[in-house]
């Protein structure tokens, strides 16, 4: 998703001289076709994150947009309070990238996973908040909110090749997309680990178990409407994210499912437990959480047999 | 001469008038910028007139010192003064820290630390649309504590940002005690002077001098510029000078009359 956010962004800068990007150190071989086109647009900032967000937030007063490029941590928790002090607060036009969603750079250790990134923003009303599932959706994405009046902050991938082919890219604010349906139990994915989620409904399809598999893209505005109605419809849902299990998209459909009377059962996986210091590739930390296919499937099965019971 | 004499006491004036009748603090944090704010907005070289998109733009990065900002305003006809009576007020726009919709407020501030980056960006923004407005930012040497402001100090003197003016209330205290108590940052100026700013010390109660070294700048080309404003904390009112108690007591009704008595005097 960084490939498709710069090459998005290129783009649009041609078209559009309010646009700037900004790194805090970080986008090797990544940013540079923005900034070998736009050099007088981008800025290394260094290594200080905090700074960056005030900077954009001066930026921005004047009339730019401008776009921060870093990990997923260093983005969102280190200035946490600059961006809601600045953009959030000002309601100014400040883009806001992180890198790297949860186990993604797994072999970094815990200071590099995004676990919580969604949860801080996720509070904040005033910041669009986007999560796509691929590259393809996160371009969609990108070029339907680079242009809001206020903050947006997007948790992109690193990964610029896989597909979620049924997806096709679709991306509606404030609303979900459907990957299959089937009639009993409904997934809520949140970003790339809606593939997962899509290889689990396909090995229960053959155990018999029809299975609807529904990405949650735009967490902030919430898709309300979208989830009350598709939940309405089963007696389980599980909700699937690289991201503690608090904050994320399971504490949305949670929230959705109590405040609308939905009788729903939801079980939240996700991240449960604080870093244990094992570290590993992103495929071994998601399995270890219980968020391979292989474990969302057993998890399924589980949670239809209790409901039944 | 005798304009900012005026304006030094009428912004005074209004900072006890105002805090004495929501009855809050941050008194002596705003008497003791009272100078600065009327050496920035008595100038006619300075307009922060808010009908201007060009105008230059001022952050208090300070912001618990706002009261002296308010009254500057006013006093500029930018707000009423029925809305100055709001001050600390419900529905009001005039809290204990400025709130950007506020007209003639250019950023929300009061979380320390933050304000110079804000400049910084504001700065940038200035040179990339090549504009000579100039930035100044408001901070007091506590805030110096902070590490954010240092990274953009960093930041404004790699990239020589001339057009940005940061001022230094340099009172020596902070919230809980002296600043050479509780985190000691002497010598100011030579820190400010190795990372690479242009710095000046100045009387921060000489209105004259001050508007005289910010005129003398150079805001077109080379490092960003400083005011070291060596201030005294509560400026003009013989018991708050220097006292930690009035960064946040509010005054008694015999301590405002005699307040009010000695900045007509003192001054």
């Amino acid at each position: 998703m960084r490939v498709a956010l710069v090459k998005t962004l290129v783009e649009l800068a041609t078209t559009d001289p309010r646009i700037m990007l900004l790194t805090g150190d970080l986008g090797y071989t990544v940013l540079e076709p923005f900034a070998e086109k736009f050099p007088e647009r981008f800025l290394n900032v260094g290594v200080a994150e905090q700074n960056m967000v005030g900077i954009a937030t001066g930026l921005a007063e004047a009339g730019y947009i401008p776009f921060l490029y870093s990990i997923v941590t260093f983005a969102s928790l280190r200035p946490y309070e600059f961006i809601r002090n600045g953009p959030i607060l000002h309601q100014l036009p400040v883009r806001i990238a992180g890198i790297g969603g949860g186990f993604e750079y797994g072999h970094a250790g815990p200071t590099h996973h995004g676990l919580e990134d969604v949860g801080v923003m996720r509070v904040q009303p005033g910041i669009t908040l986007v999560a796509p599932a691929d590259h393809q959706q996160a371009r969609t994405a990108i070029q339907a909110t680079w242009d809001m009046p206020g903050p947006v902050y997007y948790r992109l991938g690193k990964d610029d090749r896989t597909t979620i082919p049924e997806l096709e890219g679709r991306f509606e604010l404030g609303r979900v997309q459907t990957l299959c349906e089937g009639e009993d139990i409904v997934i809520v994915a949140m970003g790339p680990l809606a593939g997962e989620a899509l290889t689990a409904a396909k090995t229960l399809a053959q155990q018999g178990i029809g299975c609807t598999v529904v990405v949650v893209a735009c967490l902030n505005p919430a898709p309300v409407a979208d989830l009350v109605n598709i939940l309405s419809r089963f007696r389980v849902a599980l909700t699937v994210e690289a991201h503690y299990i608090v904050g994320g998209v399971g504490s949305l459909v949670s929230e959705v499912v109590a405040e609308s009377g939905i009788r729903c059962r939801v079980v939240r996986c996700g991240v449960r437990t604080t870093p244990d210091g094992v570290g590993g590739s992103q495929r071994y930390l998601q399995g270890m959480h219980g968020l391979s296919s292989e474990a969302l499937v057993r998890t399924a099965i589980q949670a239809l047999e209790k409901v039944v019971s | 001469m005798a304009t900012q004499i005026s304006w030094s006491f009428e912004i005074r004036r209004i900072i006890l008038e105002q805090s004495k009748r929501a009855h809050v603090g941050h008194i002596g944090s705003a008497l003791s910028i009272a100078d600065i704010v009327a050496a920035l907005y008595s100038d006619q070289t300075s307009t922060f007139d808010p009908g201007n998109d060009d105008r230059d733009r001022l952050v208090l990065s300070k912001g618990h010192a706002v009261l002296a900002i308010y009254a500057a305003l006013f006093l500029k006809g930018w707000i009423t003064e029925d809305q100055l009576n709001t001050y600390c007020g419900d529905e009001s726009l005039l809290g204990v820290h400025p709130e950007h919709l506020l007209r003639g407020i250019d950023f929300s501030t009061g979380s320390l630390g933050q304000g110079l980056s804000l400049g910084v960006g504001a700065a940038l923004a200035a040179r990339l649309q090549q504009s000579s407005r100039r930035v100044f930012v408001v901070a007091s040497d506590a805030e110096c504590n902070e590490g954010s402001l240092w990274e953009a100090v960093m930041f404004a003197a790699h990239h020589q940002l001339a057009n940005l003016i940061a001022i230094i209330d340099l009172n020596g205290q902070q919230a809980l005690g002296y600043t050479q108590d509780v985190l000691n940052l002497s010598p100011m100026a030579d820190r400010w002077r190795a990372f690479g700013w242009d710095v000046h010390d100045v009387d921060g109660h000489d209105v004259a001098a001050m508007q005289a070294t910010i005129a003398n700048l150079d805001t077109t080309t080379g490092a960003p510029h400083v005011l070291i404003a060596h201030t005294v904390f509560g400026k003009g009112v013989s018991y708050m000078e220097n006292q930690i108690k009035w960064h946040y007591w509010p005054m008694s009704d015999d301590e405002y009359q005699q307040a009010i008595a000695e900045i007509g005097v003192r001054s």
